[in-house]
Parts: C-alpha cells; sequence; structure tokens
C-alpha cells in the first residue's frame, strides 16, 4: 500500500526525521492560509498523487506569495495530474501539499528497501540526486552505493560513515547523515514499510540534510498490525477496479486487452495470460481467485471482470485440487444467471472432478463454453472475443 | 528414492486442530503420510484425528520422533511456529501459510541461517505461500491433490502452487509420474529455493530429469540456469509465468514483480535456454518438453 508524500513526511517527523514544515490543504483557500501560516516569502506546492514525475507533470510549483498558492492549488485541485509513472489516465489530485523552500546546495538519492537477493533490508544511496534511480543505475552504475543491514542488526554506525563520506558530505551535514539513517532504518522496521524512497535528499546551502521528498509503502500483509497506517488507504490513486477486488480479497491486476480472465493460483492465472497472447489475443485482467476458491470468490471475480467494458470474452481457467471442479461449476452457474453475463463464457475445468464440473456446465442451459484443454480454452476465447 | 520426505518421515502438523490444519491433515493421512501427531498450544492431551496433540513442537518432537512439520498457522503467527520448529530440531519445515509480513520472514531467514552456520545439519524451510511438497506415492506434506501424482521419474520445483499441478498432470498422463515435486513458494523471502532443489535432484537416483516452473520477479531463474549448465548431467525442462505481466505490479505473489529492467520473463528464458534447457512456450507443453528433454539426452 502506498502513502502520499504529506503522509510519509507525518510519519519521518513522528519518527524524530526533521522535514521541510509543510501543511496539506484540500482547497484554494486552505493553500493560502497554509502559506501565510508557515510564513517565509517563497513556498511550493506540491500535488499529492501516488505516482512519481510530478515536477516534470507540472504538479510541483514554487510560488512567490500566497494567491499565487491560491491560483497554483486551484489549477491542480480536482484534476487529474498525468506523470511519465502513471500514465495514461493518471490520478486525481484531492490534496496539495504547502511546504517551506529551502536554499539547495546538493541533492543526494536515499532509499531503504526489502531486497529479495541479499534476503536483507538494503540502503541504496546516490550522490544523483532528483533523478530516476534506475536510470542512474542503466547509465552509471558507479554512481549507486548499497549496503546491506544485518535483519538481526540493524543499520550500523560504519555504514552510516561509509555511505556519509562516499556521497562527500563534512561538517554538519555528514552528522545530519549518520543521525538520519539510523532514524530512516527504524521508521522502516517499525511501520513494516517495503520501500522508504527519499529523493531528492537535499544539502542547504548552510550544510543539512533534509528529505525533500518521500515516498512510502507499506506492506499489505502487515497492516493488521498497524490500523493507523491501514487508514492512510486512499483508493481514489488506484484503478477502480483494483480497489473492488481489494475489498473482495481478490487479487487483480487492470489490463488493456479485452480477454476477461479468471483463475485459481497467481502463477496460473500468469501463465493463462501468455497463453491467450500465444494465441493471437490481449487478456483484460489477472484475476486470481486464490487456490482455495469457492462459488462465492468466483462470482465476485465474474462482478469484478465485467466492470471493464473492453470485456469480449471470459476466459476460465480452474485447476480443482482441494477445490472440487463440480462446485466451481455450481459457482459459475450462480454467478452466470446472477450477474447476467452478456459475453461469451468460455470455461477450462481440469483435476478433482472436473467431469462432474464440467456435466454440470453442459446441462445448465446456459452459454457457456466447455474447453477440452488448456490450449483449447485460449483458442476459443480468442475466437470469441474477436 | 525422492527428495528430502519418504515413506519414512515422520510428519507432524502444527495448527493441527484449526480447520485448515484438520483437513489437509485428514488428506495426509488418507494418502499414506506418516502423521504421527500435531501442536495446538493449549490443547495439549487431547486426542485429534486419532493422534495426538501436543502443546510445544519441542514435545512433539520428543514423544513422537517427528522430523517434518507441516505449518497452517494463521500469518500473524506463523513466523514465530518456524522458530518453534527449528529451536525443537525438526529437518523439514512446510510453511503453507500465505501473507506473513516480509520483515518476519527476514527475521527468520537470518536466525536459520544462523542455526544452521552453527549445526552441522540445520533445517530446511520449504515455503512459506507454498503449495507444500510431495514424494508420489509416498508422503504428502501440503495441500496439492494427492490423486493427480503418480510415482515415477520426473523431480518438479516450482514457484507455483496450481502451475505445478499442471505439470504433475502432464507427467502422469505422460506415464513419466513423478519423484518429489517441491512448491517453494511465491514469497520474496523464502526457504529452500530452484538451486537447493536441483541439486538434491541431481542426487536423487529416482529422477531422471527436472521440470522448474519459474516466474517474474528477482533472478533465482537465472542462478538456477547457471547451476544446471555448470553442475548438472540431469535433463532439464521449464516454463517461466508472466511474459506478459506489465512492469511494476504485482501479479498475485508478493514476490511476482517486474522491477527496472530486472526480473522479466524473457531474461529468464534466455539464460535457461542458453543453459541447455528445454522451455516451454506453454504451460500446456511442460509435460512434452521434459519428454523432448529426456529423449535429447
Amino acid at each position: 500500500m502506498n502513502l502520499h508524500e504529506y503522509q510519509a513526511k507525518q510519519i519521518l517527523r513522528s519518527g524524530n526525521i526533521i522535514t521541510p514544515r509543510g501543511i496539506a490543504a484540500a482547497s484554494a483557500d486552505a493553500a493560502v492560509a497554509a502559506a501565510r501560516e508557515l510564513g517565509g516569502d517563497a513556498w511550493v506546492v506540491k500535488a499529492q498523487i501516488h505516482a512519481g514525475g510530478r515536477g516534470k507533470a507540472g504538479g510541483v510549483k514554487v510560488v512567490k506569495s500566497p494567491e499565487d498558492a491560491r491560483s497554483m492549488a486551484a489549477t491542480l485541485l480536482g484534476k487529474s495530474l498525468v506523470t511519465k509513472q502513471n500514465a495514461p489516465e493518471g490520478q486525481p489530485v484531492n490534496l496539495v501539499l504547502v511546504e517551506e523552500t529551502l536554499p539547495i546546495a546538493r541533492e543526494l538519492y536515499l532509499s531503504l528497501l526489502v531486497d529479495r537477493e541479499t534476503e536483507c533490508v538494503a540502503i541504496i544511496a546516490s550522490a544523483a540526486g532528483g533523478m530516476d534511480i534506475e536510470e542512474v543505475a542503466d547509465a552509471t552504475p558507479e554512481k549507486v552505493l548499497t549496503e546491506t543491514c544485518d535483519p538481526l542488526l540493524g543499520v550500523q554506525d560504519f555504514q552510516c560513515r561509509a555511505l556519509a563520506f562516499a556521497l562527500g558530505l563534512t561538517g554538519e551535514a555528514y552528522k545530519d547523515f549518520c543521525r538520519l539513517l539510523p532514524a530512516l532504518y527504524r521508521v522502516f522496521i517499525a511501520n513494516d514499510l517495503s520501500l522508504l524512497e527519499i529523493n531528492p535528499l537535499v544539502v542547504t546551502t548552510d550544510n543539512r540534510v533534509l528529505p525533500l521528498d518521500c515516498k512510502m509503502s507499506v506492506d499489505d500483509n502487515a497492516l493488521y498490525r498497524h490500523p493507523s497506517l491501514a487508514e492512510l488507504r486512499d483508493d481514489s490513486q488506484i484503478d477502480a477496479k483494483e480497489a473492488a477486488a481489494n475489498a473482495a480479497n481478490v487479487n487483480y491486476v487492470a489490463l488493456s486487452g479485452n480477454i476477461g480472465c479468471m483463475v485459481n493460483g497467481a502463477g496460473l492465472a500468469m501463465a493463462t495470460m501468455d497463453l491467450i497472447q500465444l494465441e493471437g489475443g490481449t487478456p483484460a485482467n489477472f484475476l486470481d481467485v486464490g487456490g482455495g476458491a469457492t462459488p462465492e470468490t468466483v462470482a465476485q471475480g465474474f462482478k469484478i471482470i465485467l466492470l471493464d467494458p473492453n470485456v469480449r470474452a471470459v476466459l476460465i481457467n480452474i485447476f480443482g485440487g482441494i477445490v472440487r471442479c463440480d462446485v466451481i461449476a455450481e459457482g459459475i452457474i450462480q454467478a452466470v444467471k446472477e450477474v447476467g453475463v452478456k459475453v461469451p463464457v468460455v470455461v477450462r475445468l481440469e483435476g478433482t472432478n472436473a467431469e462432474l464440473g464440467r456435466k454440470l456446465l453442459a446441462e445448465s442451459g446456459l452459454a457457456i463454453l466447455a474447453a477440452e484443454s488448456l490450449t483449447h480454452a485460449a483458442k476459443l476465447a480468442v475466437e470469441k472475443a474477436q | 528414492m525422492s527428495i528430502l520426505v519418504n515413506q519414512e518421515t515422520r510428519v507432524i502438523c502444527q495448527g493441527f486442530t484449526g480447520k485448515q490444519g484438520s483437513f489437509h491433515s485428514e488428506q495426509a493421512i488418507a494418502y499414506g503420510t506418516r502423521m504421527v501427531g500435531g501442536v495446538t498450544p493449549g490443547k495439549g492431551g487431547q486426542i485429534h484425528l486419532n493422534l495426538p496433540v501436543f502443546n510445544t513442537v519441542r514435545d512433539a518432537v520428543r514423544q513422537t520422533g517427528a522430523s517434518a512439520t507441516m505449518i497452517y498457522v494463521p500469518a500473524a503467527f506463523a513466523a514465530d511456529s518456524i522458530l518453534e520448529a527449528a529451536d525443537a530440531g525438526i529437518e523439514v519445515i512446510v510453511c503453507i501459510t500465505e501473507g506473513i509480513p516480509v520483515l518476519d520472514m527476514l527475521q527468520v531467514k537470518t536466525a536459520l541461517n544462523v542455526k544452521a552456520a552453527l549445526r552441522a545439519n540445520g533445517a530446511k524451510l520449504i515455503g512459506p505461500n507454498c503449495p507444500g511438497i510431495i514424494s508420489s506415492g509416498e508422503c504428502k506434506i501440503g495441500i496439492m491433490p494427492g490423486v493427480i501424482h503418480q510415482k515415477g521419474r520426473i523431480g518438479i520445483v516450482s514457484r507455483s502452487g496450481t502451475l505445478t499441478y499442471e505439470a504433475v498432470h502432464q507427467t502422469t498422463r505422460l506415464g513419466l509420474g513423478q519423484s518429489t515435486c517441491v512448491g517453494i513458494g511465491g514469497d520474496p523471502i523464502k526457504g529452500l529455493d530452484f538451486i537447493d532443489c536441483l541439486e538434491m535432484f541431481e542426487a536423487d537416483p529416482q529422477t531422471e530429469a527436472v521440470i522448474l516452473v519459474g516466474e517474474i520477479g528477482g533472478s533465482r531463474e537465472e542462478e538456477a540456469a547457471e547451476y544446471i549448465r555448470s553442475s548438472m548431467k540431469k535433463p532439464v525442462a521449464a516454463y517461466i509465468a508472466g511474459r506478459t505481466a506489465p512492469k511494476g505490479k504485482r501479479m498475485g505473489h508478493a514476490g511476482a514483480i517486474i522491477a527496472g529492467s530486472a526480473g522479466t520473463a524473457d531474461a529468464k528464458i534466455r539464460a535457461l535456454e542458453a543453459a541447455g534447457v528445454v522451455v516451454a512456450q506453454s504451460p500446456a507443453g511442460l509435460g512434452e518438453a521434459v519428454q523432448q528433454a529426456l529423449a535429447a539426452r
């Protein structure tokens, strides 16, 4: 689950990390009030969406008066902001963050993430801040610094020093960095984050180090022990179909094709998408109803798939293991009757009680096409979607 | 022969008296697995499914001689259950539970690695978020349907549950059968990985060829390809799921995500093919691919 920048910075502050002072505003008036409250003679107005690339997309602007803050907020709020990362539809801007500006001398990059290769929390740092770190890593890998933290010990002082030296920090900036990194690590662990990215981390002209931006993702599996973080979920930032799937506890990812897929198991679901492509079609989604699919989850899956107006055919691929195919067949029949499916439905059942399941489908009197094999199912779905 | 578990393996279940634990223990017993008891804290001394229930894994090991466990404990408590099993000296720990927080798994893995370094024979963890392990006709520890399995020549190692069933179903239909199938699970931080299983299959006399089922995310398939090229004599067939998956999106499994240019299906397929692995273009072609790999030997 992703957090907004203003939420992430609140979490940093609660971890005793100094950030630029800022106030989130939901209206143009509130933006003016925020600028006045913060004081000073320049502010930055930042659109709050769950995507990077906001600056280049016009979502981050420096303003020189509270009235300019008003007009900038009015321009952004209520609109959809399209960036390189979230194209093509963009994401709605419901809040702007009005922040004090800082005199910036240098921009650095710093992130913490769970690294599957080393099975540690990894710290990535670079003197090339303010840029897409993946581009930096591709073009100039020597500019990317990495430290991995022993899960039982956490980040050590020598690692902080090594990074601070490598980033060329001196004096107060060096001390700030060596205080900041352990604090960030504690925030990472305490909040079960999977990503904490600060880009840029700035060195000010008076040689202090502060996070200018902050992106946080929380491990969904750990939300049960962070009820206050779970409340920060913002479904306006994700695809409506994906939000509905989250609510129904179904794994769903919206794609751009026209064949809706419902499969049990994530690997088989991906394989089904691949097979559709191999047969010349395009999948409309990834949908995993889970290894223990029930008639209820099948019905939910149907409803979510049919929210997508592009769907011209539905392919259901179930390998019954512990789940019995006759139970799934009943769920399909019930769902087709209940939801009123208008597009062709191709079903491939295999495994436990598959024959009984196919018989139930054939006798249902509904326009459900039973496929003989996985390949046949994909061919049939592609044909029907044309 | 087979790898990791066989008809002699004494198995307990953690979360024994719960709904999942009960159902899958019954299934395991029906398959012929040598179940010797189970653990549910607070229910020690009871009898469940005609087997003794213990309060702790230590008690269970002491009184039954169990060397393997299957864990059906809710995600919030599963990391603790893995550590409890390792502490009690269990050799094969199979964790079926899905949704364990990743930071918990980081700690568990580190603790297990430390234990393994201190002891000659550390515990082997399978999973979490996996279908389990089955040595066909001998021992089933997990949620896979036993009926599709047939004792035979193919070893299977897979990151996906239902895709493993496809591989099993096809090898059974072709009369090849399976030695052992290991579902290593879909989480980014997990126990046994491809190479661990490939090593064991290479050394197992019953296994004549191996099917590897991978998916997008991480680079373990690439590392497996390098291992196959340098250290394996037995033929290997493979399938990689997720060719059409978009970047940056998590495809169901927490581990199945393409980050930047790393972790794509195409890169994995190229690496495997370069190592002489027969890669099936479709999941429906896994059986034929391993047949082809066997014939080319």
